[in-house]
């Protein structure tokens, strides 16, 4: 296995359920482990939003799975490739209950999908890409 | 698991597309290219300044047009750069960002800490009990 499509962690807490998933799926629990700040829709389809006040990073979230207290799943953008692109990984927490403590599995899935462009051929002329938009803009202004 | 970021689906629909594309293969492609100063140099001039003939870049770059035309060959034919016509029978290459998104992506899931979090979570449960 060359490129890593999946990452997989699993952490033995000592703690039940519901202290985990309130660690997870709340703001205040977000923001005290994960972010430093952090806002939360908690339902699928909802939004979520984190920020990093050290790195001045900020990550958009779409709550997925919301099933309490055992999965909690979300999508997050790449990091590091252009705002808009449409490819996001996705992140599933599971939690197991052991004893008096919880099984947390995290995994991160997506990190090999390919950007749908990769199939445009490479002389087919079509790709003027900036160029293009340049000249969309200067015809935009024109007519403004 | 939401169908849109399955990626043995977004993989397996991809691949009924074009077969002969894989991931692997192109983050490889730009990783070789990144490799070589000269072609670092180019894709770098090219990323900055953007479309330009190998005569363009031999006058921005301490090498000569012969080396950059043979360096931008390889690149078009690892589908990095890509070549249009240009003016007086020229030809312009511009740099290709969907191989470079795929090389980014590689890099995302080793720069992914998930180690930090986790461990962060545990001392947050252990302070909160």
């Amino acid at each position: 296995m060359g490129f890593p499509d999946r990452i997989e962690r699993t952490v033995e807490l000592a703690h039940p359920p519901a202290a985990v998933w309130a660690a997870l799926t709340t703001a205040e629990g977000l923001a005290a482990w994960f972010g430093n700040e952090a806002t939360i829709d908690l339902r699928p389809g909802g939004a979520a939003r984190m920020r990093w006040t050290q790195e001045g990073f900020a990550a958009e979230m779409r709550i997925e799975r919301v099933e309490e207290p055992s999965v909690f799943g979300f999508t997050w953008p790449v990091y590091g490739l252009p705002d808009g692109d449409p490819r996001r990984t996705y992140v599933e927490f599971t939690l197991e209950p052991t004893g008096a403590g919880t099984r947390l599995t995290v995994t991160e899935t997506g990190f090999a999908q390919l950007p749908e462009d990769i199939y445009r051929k490479a002389f087919d002329g079509n790709t003027e890409g900036w160029a293009k938009e340049l000249g969309e803009l200067a015809g935009y202004l024109d007519a403004a | 698991m939401p169908p849109d970021v399955e990626p043995s689906g977004a993989v397996n629909a991809a691949a009924d597309v074009e077969p002969a594309v894989d991931v692997e293969a192109i983050a490889e492609q730009v990783f070789t290219a990144l490799a070589d100063p000269t072609r670092r140099a180019i894709l770098a001039v090219l990323a900055s300044a953007g479309p330009a003939t190998a005569t363009d870049l031999a006058v921005r770059l301490p090498i000569t047009r012969q080396a950059i035309a043979k360096h931008l060959a390889l690149l078009a034919e690892a589908g990095l750069v890509t070549a249009q016509p240009a003016e007086r029978r020229r030809v312009r290459y511009r740099l290709c960002s969907a191989p470079m998104r795929v090389a980014q992506q590689f890099l995302a899931a080793l720069a992914r800490d998930w180690d930090s979090p986790l461990d962060a979570l545990k001392e947050h449960l252990d302070r909160g009990a």
